[in-house]
């Protein structure tokens, strides 16, 4: 949850009047001056270790909203649910009874451990909510438009007009000195004129023109159909606007948490909608402030958006967020494919990921920065073939490899045998 | 002895060589057919297409296509929404089950990829046998033309519900007029069905359940029960015997589930041990292909047989005509009585005399081989009820009918007309067959991989049949509608584990069993005095046996027999709209896409049949109009060597049109001729009529080049002979002058290329085992399956254009040594080879035939026409033989094919250009090109190109496009696939651990395939073994495909 965190100290003074009218919201009887920092910052250290799986501040979840709990039950009541509900339903209470049944007789996990002091520190978190939040302020944006700069093209006009009017200054000097009687002597485009008809006489230059417009031709023409199919960039718009960079780089969560097949299968596998909701179960929305700039126009996109994303999830999978429930209504998301290798090669992400360890990024480049997904590499025949050439096999601990390498590092007389002198050059290895 | 054999593929090649030497000129040579467009003069004027046109089109579709080129296609990736936990992306599941549909039964492993099954395996742990049929039944399983897909009533769709409803008013109506109603199943041979049958006929007493097999041995149950006091089948366990004689017995094809597991084990020339097997019969048959003497004779003459041996071996005197075969027979019964217990007699008559003869004979023996007590009742029809039933649904004594996945409308003749008056006809199917559309309604019900189930084929083996995809359709298992009507509370699932834990398991565990595929029963001793009840059960049945045998004897030789078998691909016709059953060559006739009357040479002869060989290849036939019992049928002839004079062949099966592709809808309907259920008929007559029948068969397609020494044989004499160097006498390599010396032709010495360093990590080698190879096709359709192998129809099989990346070739062999004599020849070949001691081996016989013997090629086919009236017979599957020194990988202008480190030659089809080369230099003729686009084209209308049929396509090789050639990989998927998990478990890979989709699909165990760099694994002794040889040796082309010499046992001491 590091982007809770996520806020500066400047935007945390510059926004001190909108922190003050959410916490207004959320507690009348607190003024915002009065806010403990510490003591909000140690309640939402334990609100976050010990409650924030089942609690939410302003909404249900598994368990009611917390906010202004306070006001609602009386303190001493609080702590003995908080240590130990289970007992408290026991003794009889009623209250304990309703909230239990209310909550499809779910088990809230008895805190016994934690101390009065701690209990109160949470309870003033849940009083005063969160310090901060809301957007970014202007220094989180970057301006694309230059200031007070001419544009481009009517400096290329004004050189052509500057050179149109030597031209011009050079023929009237040249007119007026003929007049006076000068020799006539022919003029630039005479000259070029001239020059032109030996060329086209001069076979030599025909020869070398010919040769080097083939030449261009064939070099462009290579470089054109060489580029066909080879879709590095390619960044199509997905179905939900998904951010690598929240997940895997804010958030630090693996790759592999999400796409669990890559260790045993030949496909990464994209995560199915359960594993979405091992998370967004409980994350209906994201945290203040988070926003994702796009890379086409550079558009930011904000929470209100953001939070509209996540819902899809929910549509897609079926829950219904304020019941906390699934409907069974499920629709599979149909996402964009990014990385398509054609049918005839033979591709396994295991043998890359679990056997020779290679990391993520080294093919899909840094996917922990990526707003939106976008191809990395150009996943050409020869970009493979380059790493397999340069890359040596570790070995280390795999008894597979154990006879054949000593074998084959003996017969090409070197110390660690490459993918390639392995095999990983042959045809078959991949296309079959 | 082996130089003087030849081998030989067709008839033609006998009768008119010259067909042949055209055949082989133009083997390669398929011409574009510009004359047909180009040569109809109207057509071409009347086109509005002018060349000016036609060259604007060319332009712009050029351009068109760069352009759409440029464009990528989007391509959307749908995961799970909730994703089942023992599914993982991208990696096979495989999971035990039964395959049990009323004729094949077999414990089978089907592989699933992300809930598809897409290849059945046999379940080697269970004992499971898979042939080609149960091995294209995944295919079947995504049938979407033929399924039925919705409960129907008559054309109309209707709810299960308002189905149950109105059913079970009717069944309650009959029930209260105490009508009759039929319950007609296939034989289920399922425990807790039974028990669901039973529970359903006690609600409704008026029910009288009736097992229905298309094909019947009804006539082995009846003489076993009247023998053994109970209604089965014996079992058989070839395995043991010496001496086997089979009489009409096809056991290693279809007969009574077949043999071929054990008959295989018990011809192990290794061991130093084989079986020896006397095959009489009419048709040849897989039995008698294999068989070490192979009797020819007409159906009343093996009745006669079976007698002399009845005879013989247990003294009675029962009157028979004498035959030419009786001094063979006599021999027989003496080989017989030696093996004492070791000996066997099976018959394929499906008649209760003759059944009771063979019976009583193995029991003279007391013979080990047959099982009496863990009975086989994968056949529990009987035809007595099923007469009864079909007379009381015609004379309208029964009101109802329920069938459940049998096809009487189809086999049984008038009865889809008979059920139409019924008050009430279901029909619970999986197939929108004739049936189904005769009834009044139709439920559809899961094929077999869908469902739950139970099967016990060989009694006290109980199997669990469970479900691996989750139902297609709208289907409901007939158990559970068995159990709906009869108004039970649980499913049929409940009621199968309820039934397991307190009938089966004994306290064993569920979960076990269900990933076992089968539960073996502990052993019950019998009693000493259930004994001596059978004993008094024996008494009386001697009795009987003479009068049985007294019976059989009145049976009369007629003009004209026939015998009705099943073919190795359609069996009863379960599965004839299988594209991949019906692409299957014939294991002896090598057609495929139909059944014909098989004729002997000398019948076809007299009556003008001919089988005329067009220059590509195609085989023609003419039409036989075959008469039995007043019913006629119209079929095309094949004239097959080894048929007995006077004898007929024709397949069940064929002939189904209801529900089937157009392109499905082959052959013809037999069981017509099928009168009385018994397989033999006699006075039967055959009359040329007119017509030129088109045959798709492949047999003259690819020729031996002049190459007739392709297979090595050897009697178990000579390998048993340890004093013989199987290198100088039945196993010797080619030999050529290499410095004036003799020496091997594969010697490294000899060799134009310099050798490869094979020695380092894998090197895989495929043995296949000639004496094994039973020619089952079991592993042509798991090489299918595995290797999305296009199936490309009738038309283009006929014209050589079959993609089977692995045949069985089939060559007839006959011996001239024989003629030689008889002729009084000047010398024989060996004072021949005396005299000319520099004439190489090879060319001994050639120059012989033409020095002494005056003949030329052609005329040396005629001296074999004899023989060629009952050939021996060899399979050889043949496939990519993965040369270390290929001829296609040097002829190859772009490279794209070439040799792996680990000696598999690779095909790399995306840089194939489809020059062919390979082909036209490959001596084993075994690359295959892709002439069409086989998958998305309406022209090949088959499992590529349907939602349902690309199911079964396995997601790790690629389906190719037109123009590029393909062959056989030596599934590199796979044995990637074995090194990648091996790798990911850090280990090295384990003996015997690598295999093939064909080695895997092998019950005989025949081909056997690994790393000869492990001298763990089994293939590489088998390398080394002194039966090894390679084909074609001399050619230089270092197969990594060894094979193993056929060996056969002529009973010599």
């Amino acid at each position: 949850m590091k982007s809770v965190n996520h806020h500066s100290k400047l935007s945390r003074t510059l926004l001190s009047s909108l922190t003050f009218l959410f916490v207004f919201l959320v507690s009348f009887s607190v003024n915002a001056q009065d806010v403990d920092a510490e003591r909000q910052k140690a309640g939402r250290k334990l609100f976050n270790a010990n409650c924030a799986s089942c609690h939410k501040l302003d909404k249900k979840s598994t368990g009611p909203a917390l906010g202004g709990v306070e006001q609602r039950r009386e303190n001493e009541w609080l702590k003995k649910w908080i240590r130990n509900n289970a007992e408290l339903r026991a003794s009889g209470d009623a209250d304990a009874i309703a909230i239990y049944e209310e909550y499809n007789q779910s088990n809230m996990t008895a805190f016994p451990q934690l101390t009065d002091q701690n209990i109160d520190d949470i309870l003033y978190y849940t009083t005063v909510g969160n310090i901060g939040g809301g957007p970014k302020g202007p220094e989180g944006t970057t301006t694309t438009q230059p200031i007070n700069q001419a544009p481009k093209w009517l400096i290329w006009i004004l050189a052509a007009a500057i050179i149109v009017a030597f031209l011009i200054i050079g023929n009237l000097l040249k007119t007026v000195s003929e007049l006076k009687g000068a020799p006539k002597t022919p003029g630039l485009l005479g000259q070029a004129a001239e020059l032109w008809e030996g060329i086209k006489k001069n076979t030599f230059l025909h020869v070398l023109f010919v040769i080097f417009g083939a030449l261009i031709t064939a070099y462009v023409l290579f470089g054109t159909l060489f580029k066909v199919g080879v879709d590095q960039g390619y960044q199509p718009v997905q179905p939900i606007l998904f951010s690598h960079k929240i997940h895997a780089g804010d958030n630090k969560i693996e790759c592999q948490y999400c796409h669990s097949a890559a260790k045993h299968s030949k496909h990464s596998g994209i995560p199915s909608l359960n594993v979405c909701m091992n998370c967004h179960k409980n994350i209906s929305e994201v945290a203040e402030g988070t926003q994702v700039v796009l890379e086409e126009g550079g558009r930011v996109v904000g929470k209100t958006e953001l939070d509209k994303e996540i819902a899809k999830i929910y549509e897609h999978v079926g829950w219904d967020k304020d019941k906390l429930e699934y409907t069974g209504n499920t629709k599979p998301i149909e996402w964009v494919r990014i990385h398509n290798l054609p049918d005839f090669a033979y591709f396994n992400h295991s043998q890359h990921v679990t056997v020779a360890g290679v990391k993520c990024q080294k093919c899909h480049g840094p996917v922990e920065e990526m707003e939106e997904l976008y191809q990395y590499s150009p996943l050409t025949m020869g970009w493979c073939i380059d790493c397999h050439k340069e890359t040596n096999v570790d070995l280390k601990g795999n008894e597979y490899y154990a006879k054949i390498h000593a074998d084959l590092a003996k017969k090409y007389g070197v110390e660690q045998v490459t993918i390639a002198q392995l095999g990983g050059k042959e045809c078959g290895k991949c296309h079959y | 002895m082996a130089s003087n054999k030849k081998y030989w593929q067709s008839v033609e090649e006998l009768n008119d060589s010259s067909v042949v030497e055209t055949l082989r000129n133009t083997e390669f040579v398929q011409e574009i057919p510009t004359d047909e467009f180009l040569g109809d003069k109207e057509t071409l004027e009347g086109s509005s297409t002018s060349r000016r046109d036609f060259l604007k089109y060319v332009g712009f579709s050029t351009a068109a296509a760069s352009l759409a080129a440029c464009e990528g296609p989007v391509r959307k990736s749908i995961p799970y929404v909730v994703q089942p936990n023992d599914i993982v992306v991208g990696v096979a599941d495989w999971y035990a089950t039964t395959i049990a549909d009323g004729f094949d039964f077999a414990n089978v492993l089907v592989k699933t990829r992300e809930g598809r099954p897409i290849q059945v395996m046999p379940n080697k742990e269970a004992g499971g046998v898979t042939n080609a049929r149960t091995q294209a039944s995944v295919l079947s399983l995504y049938d979407s033309d033929l399924r039925v897909k919705e409960p129907r009533k008559g054309e109309a769709q209707i709810t299960w519900a308002d189905a149950d409803k109105e059913i079970v008013a009717k069944l309650e109506s009959l029930k209260n007029a105490n009508a009759l109603v039929y319950l007609m199943t296939g034989t289920l041979a399922s425990p807790s069905t039974e028990k669901v049958v039973a529970d359903f006929v006690a609600k409704y007493p008026n029910v009288k359940h009736v097992t229905y097999d298309a094909v019947s041995e009804s006539g082995t149950a009846d003489a076993f029960e009247a023998m053994y006091g109970m209604r089965a089948l014996p079992n058989y366990d070839f395995s043991k015997a010496e001496v086997i004689a089979s009489i009409g017995a096809d056991f290693l094809g279809d007969w009574q589930g077949g043999y071929e597991k054990s008959y295989a084990e018990g011809r192990r020339a290794d061991t130093g041990k084989m079986s020896y097997h006397v095959q009489i019969e009419s048709n040849m048959s897989l039995s008698g292909a294999n068989a070490d003497k192979r009797i020819v004779a007409k159906p009343s003459i093996q009745v006669n047989a079976l007698i002399k041996l009845f005879n013989a071996i247990t003294g009675q005197n029962i009157t028979t005509e004498n035959t030419p075969i009786d001094a063979q027979i006599n021999k027989l019964a003496q080989d017989l009585k030696k093996a004492g217990s070791k000996g066997v007699v099976v018959t394929g008559i499906n008649d209760k005399n003759a059944q009771m003869v063979a019976l009583a004979i193995n029991k003279a023996l007391n013979s080990e081989v047959i099982d009496t007590e863990a009975v086989n009742l994968t056949r529990q029809g009987s035809d007595a009820k099923v007469a009864e039933l079909v007379s009381d649904i015609q004379s309208g004594k029964a009101k109802g009918l329920v069938t459940y996945n049998v096809n009487p409308a189809y086999s049984l003749t008038g009865f889809g007309e008979a059920i139409k008056k019924l008050d009430l006809s279901v029909a619970i199917s999986t197939q929108d067959d004739a049936t189904a559309n005769a009834t009044q309604f139709t439920l559809p019900a899961p094929h077999n991989l869908e469902s739950w189930g139970d099967v016990m084929a060989t009694a006290g083996k109980y199997s669990l049949v469970q479900p691996t995809i989750a139902p297609l359709f709208n289907s409901r298992q007939f158990q559970d509608v068995l159990l709906k009507w009869s108004g039970a509370e649980k499913n049929y699932y409940d009621t199968l584990k309820e039934f397991w834990s307190t009938n089966v398991l004994n306290g064993a565990s569920w979960n076990q069993a269900l990933h076992d595929g089968f539960f073996m029963a502990p052993v019950v001793e019998t009693t000493e005095s259930t004994e001596e009840t059978s004993n008094e059960e024996n008494v009386s049945g001697t009795v009987n046996v003479n009068a049985a045998a007294n019976e059989l004897a009145k049976v009369k030789s007629t003009q004209f027999e026939l015998t009705l078998y099943t073919s190795t691909a359609l069996g009863d016709g379960k599965q004839a709209n299988n594209p991949w059953l019906q692409e299957l060559p014939d294991p002896i006739t090598r057609a495929s896409w139909d059944n014909y009357l098989t004729m002997s040479m000398a019948d076809a002869k007299e009556l003008g049949f001919t089988n005329p060989v067009k220059d590509n290849g195609a085989i023609d036939g003419n039409y036989a109009k075959v008469t039995v019992n007043g019913v006629e049928v119209t079929v095309p002839v094949i004239i097959q060597p080894g048929q007995a004079k006077g004898s007929l062949g024709l397949a069940l099966g064929y002939g189904r049109t209801q529900g089937l592709k157009k392109e499905m809808q082959v052959g013809v309907n037999a069981y017509p001729l099928y009168v009385d259920n018994k397989n033999v008929q006699y006075n039967v007559s055959v009359e040329k009529v007119g017509g030129t029948h088109k045959f798709a068969c492949i047999q003259v397609q690819s020729t031996l080049a002049g190459r007739h020494d392709i297979l090595r044989e050897a009697t178990l004499k000579e390998v048993n002979d340890k004093s013989l160097d199987p290198k100088h006498t039945w196993n010797q390599p080619f030999m050529v002058s290499y410095d004036h010396q003799e020496t091997e032709a594969t010697d490294k010495k000899v060799d134009l290329w310099d050798d490869h360093d094979r020695s380092l990590g894998h090197h895989f080698n495929l043995s296949i085992d000639l004496t094994s190879c039973t020619g089952c096709g079991a592993c042509v359709v798991a090489c299918h399956a595995e290797n999305n192998v296009p199936v490309v129809g009738k038309d283009e099989v006929r014209v050589g254009r079959d993609m089977h990346w692995l045949r069985i070739d089939r060559y007839y062999s006959s011996t001239v040594e024989d003629k030689q004599y008889a002729e009084g020849v000047a010398m024989t070949m060996d004072e021949f080879k005396a005299q000319n001691p520099n004439i190489p081996n090879k060319d001994i016989e050639r120059r012989y035939t033409e020095k002494v013997l005056e003949l030329s090629k052609g005329d040396l086919f005629d001296a074999l026409e004899n023989p060629a009236e009952n050939p021996e017979v060899t399979f050889q599957p043949m496939m990519c033989q993965h040369c270390n020194h290929a001829p296609c990988e040097t002829v190859c202008p772009v490279a794209a094919t070439s040799h792996g480190r680990q000696g598999q030659n690779q095909m790399a089809y995306n840089r194939c250009v489809g020059t062919r080369y390979c082909a036209n230099n490959c001596p084993y003729r075994v690359r295959r090109f892709n002439w069409f686009n086989y998958a998305d084209n309406k022209e090949f209308d088959f499992n590529m190109n349907n939602e349902y049929g690309k199911m079964v396509l396995n997601p790790d090789v690629v389906v190719r496009s037109r123009g590029v050639m393909e062959k056989c990989s030596m599934c590199i998927q796979m044995t990637q696939a074995t090194i990648l998990k091996a790798k990911k478990e850090g280990r090295a890979v384990k003996a015997d651990e690598f295999s093939t989709a064909c080695s895997q699909a092998c019950s005989t165990g025949a081909m056997v395939f690994g790393d000869v760099n492990n001298e763990k694994d089994t293939v590489a002794k088998l390398k080394e073994d002194r039966r090894a040889f390679y084909v074609l040796d001399y050619i230089g082309t270092k197969p990594n495909v060894v094979y193993q010499v056929k060996v056969r046992n002529t009973n010599e001491a």
